[in-house]
């Protein structure tokens, strides 16, 4: 089951190599990992997806604890929560798909960040699903480069509410 | 406030933190260090020849004492060499603190002479480390390192000074406090699980207490045993647990595991309450882990939450150091002390399985022909003083001693447990007689183990440490032969040590004393007069080279599957 862990970790060098070794050296995986300073520069919030079964998700949240400089360990799975990533797409848009790919972006509510005669390059936020489809539909007229952010999250204040996204 | 160097800075802390005896060894990057604690007469520094033995001296004193560990190295090759003793006592949780030199901060990262990035190598063996690259951190940093090492589950910490801040001026305040957001262990055990601990014990009929190494750490062997008798409940040890009860209590059932002992196995295979204190449930205790205590009811105190379910799905889990959690576990027996009696009645036929097992099989060996290790083993405890402090090397020399040698009292026992590091013996008994100066100290080795770190010989006579060591000769590396033997068709690949040194030569070569054994006649006399000497003895004893460590489970069988003699 995948799992979103925010870490929030103190802002010093050797911090996330910390982190990262902890995952390689006990087997753990990473499948996106997100770090930023907080508001408090002293702070860095991380945000690492993750699969593993109960004990294994057990041992990772345990073992992130263990580190001096981990503050705090949340993991999102069973809270309701906003979960956001950017991509970015370099296309290849010669005359003939140029409208087609401004048609995708349109639906998917993409921005068009850079343009040139044979390409254009799109940005888009949204969950995991949504760049997927993205990514997906755009594949068949030929992406030449892409990078995505890995996912952020943050915990909705009311609870109780239905999804918005 | 005046300025003083970074170098006697770093002198200062030492001394805030209570330090009266630095292992270590001299280089480049250190020299300033060096140069300030050469007026510092009340830190006694010990020249090893090795900084792996430092550490691993360090590393004695610290298991003998309670008290941290201090190492300090060069930089490059002096602090890679401290990795393997660092890593020692990284798996055993062994608080210890090394410091080790660094080029100057300019050079960092330019491949500078004797650079290592030893804070990066380190990383996955220590439980914290530092790089200090401001001299105004020095004094915080190695509060906090001695901080770290020292509390909640123990184990090293690696402070890297680089050469330009120990020559940088500073004025020297050492922190009151620790400001360490990301850190506070539980001590405390949670009341309502405590309850819920002792109502299953209360319940049970044939309840098994697996003591570990916390018990030893959080010194609660005294705990422990008064726990165990008033509950009449039997206790076995893992290697790092002996001491925790005396080993000659009836309530003792030695260790268990690989080379546990029958009734341990048994006991603990048998049980339907298992109650592991200060214990990790290591694949060399459980052997087939599915089949491990399968019809109990598992309870596990721990101070570390990653140990509790990592190996074994555990009933009850509660955090918290062990010797508290056992003195609350006593006081809650105290309330139920109707159904208390009810337990000692129920636990009756379980006792009397117990001592069956222990009568039909004891641990023994065959007697007769050439020396067995074992009743040198055995000669040694009956010879030695009672507050003897044991160290061994790793392989059939250290399972034998855990068999053989009864300990009474916890930090008797200076074994390299979790990594399992030949080498680790000798230095740490330099380690832990230089804490007892008075005291006698014996490493228990073997032929193979012994010459991984025998160039300390020069240290025991250049200090006059009067370590004895007893070397178990047998011309194998004893334990990979006897799985050879066992596993491998008796093909003996690299493991017969055919040239070794003239021990009692090589002793006498470096200014002490060697004394060689062929008969098991001579056993007891030549023990008694290497005690006697005041300086360092080496006893070499030719013993019966087949002789195999039993019992023995095979790995991955389940414990109560033993290879017995």
């Amino acid at each position: 089951m995948k799992h979103a862990i925010s870490v929030l970790v103190d802002n010093q060098a050797g911090v996330l190599s910390r982190v990262i070794g902890l995952f390689s050296g006990r087997g753990f995986n990473i499948e996106s990992l997100s770090v930023a300073p907080t508001l408090d520069p002293e702070k860095s919030q991380m945000v690492i997806t993750t699969t593993g079964n109960e004990q294994v998700l057990e041992q990772i949240k345990k073992q992130l604890n263990k580190l001096i400089n981990v503050i705090k360990v949340v993991d999102y799975v069973g809270r309701n929560f906003v979960e956001r990533e950017m991509i970015l797409v370099k296309i290849k848009a010669k005359s003939d798909t140029r409208a087609e790919v401004l048609r995708i972006a349109d639906i998917f509510r993409a921005k068009v960040v850079d343009v040139s005669h044979a390409s254009y390059t799109l940005s888009l936020t949204g969950d995991k699903e949504k760049l997927s489809g993205f990514v997906e539909m755009l594949s068949p007229i030929g992406i030449v480069d892409f990078i995505r952010t890995g996912t952020v999250v943050m915990e909705r204040e009311m609870q109780g509410r239905r999804k918005l996204t | 406030m005046k300025k003083i160097t970074g170098a006697n800075a770093f002198i200062e802390a030492l001394r805030c933190e209570g330090v009266k005896h630095v292992f270590g060894y001299p280089g480049g990057a250190v020299l300033d260090i060096f140069d300030a604690i050469m007026d510092a007469q009340d830190i006694g520094f010990i020249l090893t020849r090795h900084e792996q033995a430092a550490v691993h001296a360090a590393d004695g004193y610290a298991r003998s004492t309670g008290n941290v560990g201090v190492c300090l190295v060069t930089s490059g090759p002096g602090a890679t060499n401290t990795v393997t003793g660092i890593a020692t006592a990284y798996m055993d949780s062994i608080p210890i603190v090394v410091f080790t030199g660094q080029v100057p901060t300019q050079l960092i990262g330019n491949d500078a002479f004797q650079e290592a990035d030893i804070v990066g190598i380190t990383r996955p063996c220590t439980k914290h480390n530092y790089l200090v690259k401001d001299v105004a951190d020095l004094a915080r940093v190695v509060k906090e390192a001695f901080y770290i090492a020292r509390t909640g589950r123990s184990g090293p910490v690696l402070v890297d000074l680089p050469k330009n801040i120990m020559s940088s001026l500073v004025s020297f305040k050492y922190p009151e406090k620790i400001g360490l957001t990301g850190y506070c262990p539980t001590y405390k055990g949670h009341q309502g699980q405590i309850k819920r601990i002792v109502s299953l014990i209360l319940k049970s009929k044939r309840p098994v207490i697996y003591a570990g190494g916390g018990i030893i750490h959080s010194n609660a062997s005294d705990e422990l045993t008064a726990f165990a008798r008033k509950s009449g409940i039997p206790v076995t040890t893992t290697l790092m647990g002996l001491g925790g009860i005396p080993a000659r209590d009836d309530l003792s059932l030695g260790m268990l595991g690989m080379h546990g002992t029958f009734a341990a196995n048994m006991a603990v295979t048998g049980t339907d309450c298992l109650i592991a204190i200060g214990a990790r449930f290591d694949d060399r205790v459980t052997g087939k882990v599915d089949e491990f205590a399968p019809k109990a009811k598992i309870i596990h105190i721990d101070i570390d939450p990653t140990s509790i379910s990592k190996n074994v799905k555990v009933d009850i889990p509660i955090v918290g150091d062990c010797k508290i959690i056992l003195e609350c576990m006593s006081n809650e027996l105290d309330n139920h002390a109707d159904i208390l009696e009810e337990l000692h009645s129920n636990m009756q036929p379980w006792h009397e399985c117990i001592d069956e097992w222990k009568e039909k099989q004891p641990l023994r060996y065959g007697k007769g022909g050439s020396i067995k290790p074992q009743y040198v083993i055995e000669m040694i405890e009956e010879i030695a003083p009672d507050d003897t402090i044991i160290s061994t090397e790793v392989g059939q020399n250290q399972m034998w001693t855990a068999q053989f040698y009864r300990f009474q009292e916890p930090r008797l026992f200076l074994t390299s447990g979790g990594l399992g590091t030949m080498g680790y013996g000798f230095p740490a008994a330099i380690g832990a007689q230089v804490a007892f100066p008075d005291r006698t100290v014996i490493d228990i080795a073997g032929d193979g183990s012994i010459q991984m770190n025998i160039q300390e010989l020069a240290t025991v006579v250049q200090y006059n440490l009067p370590v004895k060591v007893m070397i178990l000769n047998n011309g194998y590396l004893g334990m990979v032969r006897q799985w050879q033997s066992l596993f491998y068709r008796k093909r003996y690949s690299h493991t017969s040590l055919a040239v070794s040194p003239d021990f009692v030569r090589l002793a006498e070569a470096y200014g002490a004393v060697g004394i060689r054994v062929s008969e098991t006649a001579d056993v007891g006399e030549a023990i008694k007069k290497a005690l006697s000497v005041n300086g360092p003895v080496f006893v070499d004893f030719v013993v019966d080279p087949e002789e195999d460590v039993y019992p023995m489970v095979p790995a991955g069988a389940p414990i109560n599957n033993m290879l017995l003699v």
